[in-house]
């Protein structure tokens, strides 16, 4: 008999699992909740993209492609970029495709870490960065971002955070959870902290496409930080293709060339099928984007000013899509707040504190549900609130027996 | 303001304050808009898209090529308002090509189809021919797909 504990990676072991398990365990049991807790579009893919990806099954493409991914495809994201967010990469030596954004955010953080480093993080972020950075030995160092900045990275915070053992800031924005956004303004301020060093950036833009009011600036734009940015996107959100699992890295040359390594030996190529269906989105998808982008932002509004007329406060998301309000008014924890709105009223949001430290006192809601969703989801949320109050002035505060 | 009927043309049940939010406008102008809309005749009319096979309930819907002879001064209109007149008639379309309207129509039965196309409609002066196609099954209509899409399995995933 193995004693599985004493073979397994201590630093695998370290790693904290995800902290919601719980709620998916209740959430499961339950016939007629409304979860309002996966943050992926609910919209199929488009119709055109399926179609290109089945054509290519017709065809025959069912081969491993080039490490990096088919060049056309390489040609039409350099294209893209160029096209929607002034961007110019290299398709053949800049860019290369790989298994969701999630795995070049992996293979970045792998090719630039190593022991002892530092990895600096805004959060409440994506839960990925920091058990990333664990696995290469290396320490996590988190900013916590401000509702009150309108959860944007400041450069005071940067750079207080800075030490010479820093080797990489993760710049995860338009940001889940919070749906904050970084303008080219507070891209500068970054900038001017990092001029002069040698701190790379993990630029993850995965939601680019989906901000609200101006568009989305990349700090490889700003003068000096293309040769130290690594930029991370891909199709699952905006072109509602998650279950593809399509993504890419944008870079220099040299630390592409080491991503793409590890890529080689870890994945080899990413699937084929996913491969031709980007091509069709990025040449023929400009108005699927839009068209969704306009739908999200409706349901954006919508749920903005339906949770403030129930009482809750929140800061006007202005990316992704998510919504990220406070909720300590109602005297719960995060996770009491979550565990008890699904248990009473059938709603399952997210707590924040599964977004890392920031995360108390505040929930995440995703809004790429149907309108109907989010309708039946307030009203259940406003009697919840009803009872439990919120501890803004006008609100029911909180009182034993009012059931 | 093109944006209040792309909404409602997709869900004619969203409340004028549903919309304001969604669009960040004011209720009032939502609602005058609204307003201003029936008024011109731009709404037409609030509907459901009914399944009525899932309802149980037996309808036949019928296409119907119909050629007419145009008449002096009044063109195609004249004898089209005379077959719009019937309330069997669901819709009534204009064509280029070898005919020169659509009609589509539902009753109960064939049998009530076939009635009125050869006592109503194919009696009425100016029409020289009809075709009717009956619809076996209906896949789409109005952007909405007749069978219930297929649920992927349950996830729970954390992103």
């Amino acid at each position: 008999m193995i004693a599985y504990n004493s073979v397994l990676s201590e630093n695998v072991k370290s790693l904290a699992p995800s902290g919601i398990r719980r709620f998916f365990d209740i959430l499961e049991e339950m016939d007629d909740a409304i979860s309002l807790g996966v943050g992926e579009p609910d919209f199929n893919t488009p119709w055109h993209i399926r179609d290109a990806g089945i054509y290519s099954l017709e065809k025959g493409f069912t081969k491993y492609t080039g490490n990096a991914g088919l060049s056309r495809l390489r040609s039409a994201i350099s294209e893209y970029l160029t096209r929607r967010f002034q961007l110019a990469y290299d398709p053949v030596s800049q860019v290369f495709v790989t298994v969701g954004g999630s795995e070049a955010i992996d293979l970045a953080v792998r090719a630039l870490v190593d022991p002892g480093d530092e990895v600096i993080i805004p959060s409440p972020s994506f839960v990925c960065y920091g058990p990333i950075t664990r696995l290469q030995n290396a320490s996590p160092v988190y900013i916590e971002t401000k509702a009150a900045n309108e959860f944007r990275l400041t450069a005071e915070e940067l750079r207080a955070a800075v030490t010479p053992k820093t080797k990489l800031l993760v710049l995860p924005f338009p940001n889940n959870p919070t749906g904050g956004t970084m303008r080219k303004i507070d891209l500068e301020a970054i900038a001017e902290v990092l001029r002069g060093t040698d701190i790379m950036v993990l630029s993850d833009e995965i939601y680019a496409e989906l901000t609200y009011g101006s568009r989305h600036v990349s700090l490889a734009n700003i003068p000096d930080m293309y040769e130290r940015t690594i930029v991370v996107n891909g199709f699952s959100k905006c072109y509602a293709m998650t279950g593809w699992r399509l993504g890419y890295a944008c870079g220099p040359t040299d630390v592409i060339r080491q991503m793409l390594k590890i890529h080689q030996y870890a994945i080899m190529c990413a699937p084929t099928t996913s491969q031709y269906a980007a091509i069709e989105a990025l040449t023929n998808g400009d108005g699927d984007i839009e068209f969704m982008k306009n739908d999200y932002d409706q349901r954006r509004r919508y749920l903005y000013d339906g949770l403030r007329s129930i009482g809750i406060d929140s800061f006007e998301p202005k990316g992704a899509f998510y919504i990220f309000p406070r909720v300590s008014g109602t005297g719960l924890t995060s996770e009491e707040f979550c565990e008890r709105l699904l248990i009473e009223d059938k709603v399952a949001v997210i707590p924040g504190t599964a977004f890392g430290p920031g995360g108390e006192g505040f929930i995440r809601i995703c809004y790429a549900y149907s309108m109907q969703s989010l309708a039946e989801a307030l009203a259940r949320m406003e009697r919840f609130i009803k009872r439990h109050g919120t501890g803004r002035p006008g609100t029911v505060a909180p009182t034993l027996g009012v059931l | 303001m093109n944006e209040i009927l792309k909404i409602l043309e997709r869900d004619g049940r969203l409340t004028g304050k549903q919309i304001a939010a969604m669009l960040g406008k004011t209720n009032d102008e939502i609602s005058d808009a609204i307003a201003e809309y029936e008024a011109q005749g731009a709404i037409l009319k609030y509907t459901a898209i009914i399944d009525w096979e899932r309802a149980a309930s037996e309808r036949v819907t019928a296409l119907i090529e119909v050629k007419i002879s145009p008449q002096r001064g009044d063109g195609f209109d004249r004898i089209a308002e005379r077959i719009y007149q019937y309330d069997e008639v669901d819709s009534l379309y204009l064509m280029s090509g070898s005919f020169d309207l659509t009609v589509i129509m539902s009753a109960d039965s064939m049998r009530d189809v076939a009635e009125f196309v050869y006592a109503k409609l194919a009696t009425i002066d100016g029409v020289t021919g009809t075709a009717t196609h009956f619809i076996l099954k209906k896949y789409k209509e109005k952007g909405c797909v007749f069978k219930k899409p297929e649920q992927q399995e349950e996830r729970m995933i954390f992103v």
